[in-house]
């Protein structure tokens, strides 16, 4: 195996009295999806920050390819090349597409007075760095407020993997859409690991990170309940692990029903790939 | 890229469907465009004589090239998401600053203007600063710096004064080229423009190259649309919106010394009122009232409604009392026309993006 892209090793947070975080590890790496997973509470906002560089550890050490890093803020982040894609997306709704993704990054031409925005050029790139992920939009002066919650979120992943992003951490993605719009968004996320990110996706719904994730890494009371790969893990284990043990005997009989699913949603992936 | 299919990257057929006449609705200005060819109609079967004259035109553009200079600032500042309602009482305050320093102090009318310019920045840089750095409403904050200014333009001007008025301004040194540069009657065609026109064309050009071409123009849209999201993405909003209060200020400014050049004199109560018109021909030239999206297009063809009912009340030989009643219901209907145009267009668009996506996932 590689080394691994984004590491932190012991990282312990503290609020005050309160533990957030307690001597947590995980590893990252370029082509998988590393899947964030626990419930509210667990600490993976905590987390996600410190990678993002929005909070400082307590304890402990971020490594980037390999060399121990500060992340101070999130532009230092950011410019490292860690992207963060939050719920709320940081996208204007009564802005045209290609308006919203050259956002803060707009690209110049001309000289001194007549220096502007190179708008055939935005255009052009926002039509082409769609349509690598797999969207085809019409007309780039559309406003994002009209498009679907699917189309704003991948619309975000891509701007993050154009701007050179190398680790991107999607906080939620799938949390606010409905069930075609998680699964269209599922799609890029993939995309986006193809492309040689490596890509942190939190979530607390196992069957969305099953279907994508790469690794899996449990987080409860602030603490690593343990980390696998795929191979090393089935969805009931997943289940079982993020839950807790009371919640098993009502979860049985929609384990059952899970399992037939994802039975035949690996029988789809084989005779895709 | 396995799970890309045919059809979704066919070329797409609905796009043939939104047709010229859609297009021109969809604008932002459609409203306000509207509004200006029935209001221009009305007074031409009114006033037709008058009207439909190269003179008519003349008069049109001079009533309303000096709200028209107001409304671009004015538009590029409430696009930004930020009110003024000190640009009113502004434009008194520079024309009496201005025509102060000229007659008391006889300094030369250039210099007194500079003074001027300087006051007026620095008082949109205070609007600015004090809104970004406070988080208030900055229609507070500039309400505030509006009654401020309203009794300082009285109380300084009497104690220099001994009056409430400022007169004999040209008598100032440098007065007939400055009146030449900011405000000149010239010929063309056989009628009196004035160069205020020409100052209002160009810096439309100005502003809305700026707004529709530039990185600032960009970052003010973001600014007015959502704060925290532009400033997640690194545009320095407080830069912004503190240059928009600057620039509203300097039209401000503009507009004081084209009043004191034309009439060569300046009252205390200058431009009270005024402010109001401004924001309601922004309003009506499709820009919302909760920023983030708008023109200067549109805000310079609300400047030209009023222009038009102004004139055309006189030219149609009616009683001026009614003049703002008139332009009350003017703008209810120019506003209503408005939101009308923009829902159908919104609907339009959502509709579609909609009917895509489900297309798509399934």
């Amino acid at each position: 195996m590689a080394e691994p892209i984004l590491e932190v090793r012991d990282i312990t947070k503290l609020f005050g009295s309160v533990i957030a975080l307690s001597k947590v590890s995980t590893k990252v790496y370029r082509g998988e999806v590393t899947c964030l997973l626990g419930d509210n509470g667990a600490g993976k906002s905590t987390l996600i920050k410190i990678l993002s560089g929005v909070f400082q550890p307590t304890e402990g050490t971020c490594h980037f390819n390999g060399e121990i890093v500060t992340l101070r803020s999130p532009r230092e982040a950011r410019a490292m090349g860690i992207a963060t894609v939050y719920q709320e997306l940081s996208l204007l709704p009564l802005m045209p597409i290609w308006r919203n993704f050259f956002l803060g990054a707009e690209p110049e031409k001309g000289s001194a007075l007549l220096r502007r925005f190179d708008i055939e050029f935005a255009k052009r790139t926002v039509r082409e760095e769609l349509r690598k992920m797999g969207i085809e939009i019409r007309d780039p002066d559309q406003p994002v407020g009209s498009m679907s919650g699917g189309e704003r979120q991948s619309i975000a992943i891509s701007r993050a993997v154009y701007f050179g992003a190398k680790v991107l951490i999607l906080d939620e993605p799938t949390a606010a859409l409905g069930v075609k719009q998680a699964g269209m968004v599922l799609r890029y996320v993939a995309q986006a690991k193809a492309r040689d990110l490596g890509v942190i996706f939190i979530s607390h719904n196992p069957q969305h990170a099953y279907t994508v994730g790469d690794r899996f890494f449990i987080l409860k009371h602030g603490k690593v309940l343990g980390s696998w790969t795929k191979k090393e893990l089935s969805l009931e284990d997943m289940i079982r692990n993020m839950s807790g043990v009371d919640e098993l005997e009502a979860l049985s009989r929609e384990l059952e029903q899970i399992a037939a699913g994802r039975q035949e949603r690996n029988n789809g992936m084989e005779n895709e790939s | 890229m396995a799970f890309q299919n045919a059809r979704m990257l066919a070329p797409d057929d609905r796009l043939a469907k939104t047709g010229p006449v859609r297009r021109v609705f969809r604008r932002v200005e459609a409203g306000a465009l509207i509004g200006a060819v029935v209001v221009w109609a009305f007074f031409a079967l009114a006033a037709p004589e008058n009207w439909l004259s190269i003179t008519g035109v003349a008069r049109i553009l001079d009533s309303s090239s000096t709200l028209g200079i107001m409304a671009v600032a004015v538009a590029l500042l409430m696009i930004g998401g930020e009110f003024d309602l000190s640009t009113g009482v502004m434009t008194g305050t520079t024309g009496l600053i201005a025509g102060m320093l000229a007659t008391e102090l006889n300094t030369s009318i250039w210099l007194a203007m500079l003074v001027s310019l300087v006051f007026a920045l620095a008082v949109g840089f205070f609007n600015g600063w004090i809104v970004v750095k406070t988080r208030l409403p900055s229609f507070i904050v500039t309400l505030a710096t509006f009654f401020v200014l309203r009794g300082a333009n009285v109380g300084v001007t009497r104690l220099v004064t001994a009056r409430v008025t400022v007169s004999n301004i040209d008598q100032a040194i440098g007065f007939l080229s400055a009146r030449g540069f900011f405000n000149l009657e010239f010929t063309l065609l056989g009628t009196q423009f004035r160069t205020s026109t020409i100052w209002w064309i160009a810096l439309a050009f100005i502003a809305t190259w700026v707004l529709q071409r530039t990185r600032y123009g960009n970052w003010i849209f973001a600014v007015g649309g959502d704060v925290n999201s532009a400033r997640n993405v690194g545009v320095p909003s407080e830069r912004v919106k503190i240059s928009l209060f600057m620039v509203t200020a300097a039209a401000a400014w503009l507009v004081g010394m084209m009043g004191i050049l034309r009439l060569r004199s300046s009252v205390a109560s200058e431009g009270i009122g005024q402010e109001f018109v401004y924001i309601i021909a922004v309003v009506t030239g499709g820009t919302l009232l909760t920023g983030g999206y708008g023109s200067v297009v549109g805000a310079c063809i609300g400047a030209l409604i009023f222009g038009m009912a102004r004139v055309g009340i006189v030219f149609a030989g009616w009683d001026t009392d009614w003049f703002y009643s008139f332009l009350g219901i003017m703008l209810l209907v120019a506003v209503l026309v408005n939101a009308f145009t923009r829902k159908r267009a919104e609907e339009v668009r959502i509709a579609a993006a909609k009917a895509r996506t489900e297309e798509e996932v399934t």
